[in-house]
């Protein structure tokens, strides 16, 4: 069977499979869910940020009439958390709770507002302890540290890595240089807000309904936190109205609901408002940077030395992988001939942060990309020349071991520049208008699982029926990325069917093969080579049973659209899949993808920033700045993304749009911020995202490097396009009005005293000055490859 | 309990709710009407805009006993996927949902702008979906579709 697309599914602008479900409504939803005798779960949180729990009283809530059931933490002795380093949640709290916001008891009753009642009869005593807010105060020792015993730093986890030798690269250099900077952390503010469903099965079985992107791990967390087999437990991850990294982590409200459902026997749905979100958050974690860089007269990098400073919030979440991302990836795209990073992420008395669309990296991406362009000023070279210098090669080893196949990182910025007119345009533009340029790389799925094994990342499974009909079953959750459209367009590409004629079913345990989950950006690179073995195997089975059929030998039959030939001979799919299954019996195929093992170094934090395949970005952003009240407006934005091959150029065009709408959120105005404890604003209403009006016009470039492991050649888009977008922004506000503004998000009030400091002789910077007072232990050195 | 009459999508509905009970609540729990999203119940997001005598009306925000006697349209009232109104097939066509789940608010927003509007330009089409928030799309999308529809509508 041949590899290539030609049958003209792959690389067509084809709407969704599911759009027209999505348009008029039909689409179910966690929360369109019903079930008869169901109950309505709310949730108790806490009102203070670090306390002991002294008592639970639920006496009176469980009194009151339509009351069904109330839990405190003692139902829940186990302690869980995504990953395996990072055990230290319950699904309502224990002993303590450290965070405001943070589950202490819930109530099941026969409607919601009941269970509000109850919930708000329940008492519980508080004995407060010290509130840890700021990094500053998490690097001091503290006698009640947010998790273990004191006295102890609230520090969370460490990296201090060294590759290749630093000194001596600043030493040879013409011009070092160091930045401080702050990236503000934010939410991801998806607009479903997150829900779950549990009932019994008439078997006796736990079902779990969820909008979560990580069945797989839901139904691993719901296994080990109830004590049942997971053989007793069937998870269904329904459309998700949107995720990006929301919903990839396992929340109390869905081992709540379970849990209920285990208790009373009935159906019962806990769907969070939108102020619990701001609580369960798992956002962009905020990162305070410091980077120092080498180069030569021209330009190229001779070392670079990265210290990261993470606020992690009140949990580990994924905060181990997120810490390694905000430094893992910058070598992706430049070739740094040695580099030192180090980074330590605290814990602080705020709900805790976790993996946000670009999961770690756009923190230190905008670092590295604004300080590039003071670096290319301070040198007299222009933003392009500094870059291009310095461009990673195809095919080749980072200097911390990650293994770069495809690469149009060099395409991509040729072609914005181009687009844009950035040489012509760049330092030429009337006052108040400025250009900016940045470039970025991301993951195309994580090249380790979550939990150490050798198994399969992503399975498929193809099912046959008389008619010709073709199923495909995978795990993978579709958040709105598309995933379920992908999977029918590259099964589709490889039968020679049309993908709306196929039927997916997917995220359900119980009926379909592994997928790890919609995280990382793994789906299609890695359910996506599942389907297609999946999908050649099919085809195998049924060529070779028509060529038996025909006697004429295999190589000679091939695939039409929607028909199988062998020179002038030609019979309809439907008739050959008769043929087939006469022949072999039911007609089943699978697939599964692994990633190659030779993509990583071997040293402690290797196994963070490995990919099969690496995306590339380039942005050019124009911005208009008002000088007088200091609001930045993104007037136009470029961006060329390298996704290897375009699987559907509609949906790549949209994550392109949709990531540049992200971004523009992050870097002018969202904030997850608070006073003190206290969240500033757990509402849409004061978090505040982009609407129509403050959305800028996208150029969108589709470049195709064709990966030559990716399904198709395809990569990532759902995550990369956003990152150069945020410094890209900020290094146009600089153009446009000569400040540097090194805090994102870039709101009117820092714009207005850089601008105050540059007028009273000041250099007109907005940012940090300082670092937290912390030791990093030295560096673990680890020898470049190759060196 | 308050009775109340309530007319949509040119079905009656007779029932019996609670003063405080809003639209939005009678339409997804009492009615079954679950087209009708919502992101925040605090009139913030657009999600649970449905048409109330023809104006874009955040269902979160009114009272079950206000609509009494109104017109009520949902997004089930406009098309189904058999026969879909063409502000739902160009949603669909142009990529104007991703998770779909502001689709529906934002294409009765549309589609009361294209009652009143037979073409509007870009600007016009943003000014009208202004209140309706998207996390996904970037809007590019959205404003593609409800142009290409309003070319298509009489
Ligand atoms: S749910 Fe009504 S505006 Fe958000
Ligand atoms: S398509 Fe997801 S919120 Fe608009």
């Amino acid at each position: 069977m041949r590899l290539d697309p030609h049958h003209g599914v792959v690389g067509t602008a084809a709407p969704r499979i599911d759009g027209l479900a999505q348009a008029t409504g039909s689409l179910r939803y966690v929360d369109d869910l019903a079930f008869p005798g169901m109950l309505w779960g709310k949730i108790l949180r806490s009102t203070q940020a670090h306390a002991r729990v002294v008592s639970v009283d639920t006496r009176a809530a469980e009194a009151m009439p339509g009351v069904r059931a109330v839990l405190t933490g003692e139902d829940f002795p186990v302690a869980f958390g995504l990953l395996p380093v990072s055990q230290d949640e319950h699904a309502l709290a224990i002993d303590k709770v450290r965070h405001v916001g943070e589950p202490v008891a819930a109530v099941a009753a026969d409607d919601p507002d009941i269970a509000q009642r109850a919930v708000d009869a329940i008492e519980v005593v508080y004995e407060p302890l010290p509130a840890v807010t700021t990094m500053e105060e998490a690097a001091a020792m503290a006698d009640e540290p947010i998790h273990g015993e004191g006295p102890r730093v609230n520090r969370h986890r460490e990296v201090s890595l060294e590759f290749g030798d630093v000194d001596a690269g600043f030493d040879a250099a013409y011009h070092v240089r160091e930045d401080v900077l702050f990236y503000q952390g934010n939410n991801h503010a998806a607009l479903e807000t997150h829900g779950a469903v549990g009932l019994l099965t008439d078997e006796g079985r736990l079902h779990v309904y969820s909008s979560t992107q990580v069945p797989h791990y839901l139904h691993r967390i719901l296994a080990k936190v109830l004590e049942m087999p997971e053989g007793a437990i069937r998870v269904t991850a329904c459309p998700t109205g949107g995720g990006f990294g929301g919903k990839t982590d396992v929340f109390s409200h869905e081992l709540v609901a379970a849990k209920f459902a285990l208790v009373t026997g009935r159906p019962t749905k806990i769907v969070l408002t939108r102020e619990e979100v701001f609580y369960a958050h798992r956002g962009r974690h905020p990162v305070l940077m410091w980077i120092k860089t080498g180069f030569t007269e021209d330009g190229r990098i001779t070392a670079m030395w990265l210290k990261t400073y993470v606020d992690g919030g009140a949990y580990g979440s994924y905060g181990a992988a997120s810490l390694l991302y905000t430094g893992q990836l910058l070598p992706v795209t430049y070739d740094i001939p040695a580099y030192r990073f180090q980074g330590v992420r605290f814990f602080t008395n705020k709900p805790a942060c976790g993996p946000k669309r670009g999961h770690g990296t756009p923190q230190g991406r905008f670092g590295l990309e604004v300080h590039l362009d003071k670096a290319a000023e301070d040198l007299a070279l222009d933003p392009v020349a500094i870059r291009r210098r310095n461009l990673i090669e195809p095919h080749s080893l980072t200097v911390n071991h990650l293994r770069v196949t495809s690469c149009g990182l060099a395409e991509c910025l040729d072609r914005v520049v181009d687009a844009s007119g950035f040489r012509d345009r760049y330092g030429e533009m009337p006052p108040g208008r400025g250009l900016g340029l940045a470039v970025g790389a991301y993951l195309s799925g994580a090249g380790l699982p979550i939990y150490f094994n050798d198994m399969p990342q992503s399975e498929v499974m193809l099912k046959v029926d008389r008619g010709g009909g073709v199923t495909v079953y995978s795990m993978a959750a579709d958040c709105g990325q598309g995933s379920t459209t992908m999977l029918a367009t590259v099964v589709g590409e490889a039968l020679g069917l049309d993908p709306t004629e196929l039927t997916v079913v997917t995220a359900d345990t119980d009926l379909t093969p592994i997928d790890l989950g919609s995280y990382s950006s793994r789906v299609t690179f890695m359910a996506g080579n599942a389907a297609l073995e999946a999908a050649l195997r099919l085809g195998d089975l049924i060529l070779t049973a028509v060529a038996d059929e025909w006697e004429v030998d295999p190589d000679r039959v091939e695939l039409g659209r929607g028909v199988v030939v062998a020179g002038d001979r030609q019979m309809t799919w439907r008739e050959a899949v008769q043929i087939a299954e006469a022949r072999w019996g039911l007609l089943v195929a699978t697939g599964s993808y692994k990633p190659p093992k030779d993509i990583k170094g071997d040293y402690r934090g290797a196994g963070v920033g490995p990919s099969p395949a690496y995306s590339y970005s380039a942005c050019v952003a124009e911005v208009a700045v008002d000088a007088d009240t200091g609001v930045v407006s993104v007037e136009k934005v470029w961006l060329a993304h390298d996704i290897g091959r375009s699987i559907n150029p509609l949906m790549v065009q949209g994550q392109i749009e949709g990531s540049v709408h992200m971004a523009l959120g992050e870097v002018l105005m969202e904030e997850q911020a608070f006073r003190g404890a206290l969240h500033d604003g757990p509402s849409l209403l004061d978090y505040k995202i982009p609407t129509v009006l403050e959305m800028c016009d996208v150029e969108s470039i589709i470049v195709e490097s064709v990966d030559p492991e990716g399904p198709f050649g395809a990569k990532e888009v759902g995550q990369g396009p956003l990152l150069p977008v945020i410094p890209a922004v900020v290094n146009a506000v600089y153009d446009a009005v000569g400040v540097r503004i090194d805090e994102v998000p870039v709101r009117p009030d820092k714009v207005i005293a850089a601008l105050r400091d540059r007028t009273r002789g000041g250099t007109g910077r907005y940012g940090p000055t300082s670092l937290p007072d912390y030791e990093f232990r030295p560096p673990l050195p680890v020898d470049p490859p190759g060196r | 309990m308050e009775p109340v009459t309530l007319q949509i999508n040119g079905a009656t509905h007779r029932l019996f709710v609670a003063p405080h009970r809003t639209l939005l609540e009678t339409l997804r729990e009492d009615l079954g009407l679950t087209g009708t999203k919502h992101g925040c119940e605090l009139g913030e997001c657009g999600a649970c805009t449905v048409l109330v005598d023809g104006t874009p009306t955040l269902s979160c925000l009114t009272l079950t006993v206000e609509a009494s006697g109104s017109e009520i349209v949902t997004i089930e009232g406009i098309g189904t996927v058999a026969h879909p109104h063409p502000l739902q097939r160009a949603f669909a066509e142009f990529g104007a949902a991703q998770c779909g789940y502001c689709t529906p608010g934002m294409i009765l927003t549309a589609k009361a702008l294209l009652d009143h509007r037979a073409r509007p330009g870009s600007d016009e089409i943003g000014e009208a979906i202004a209140g309706n928030m998207c996390r996904c799309t970037g809007y590019l999308p959205i404003i593609r579709a409800i142009a290409a529809a309003a070319e298509e509508l009489p």
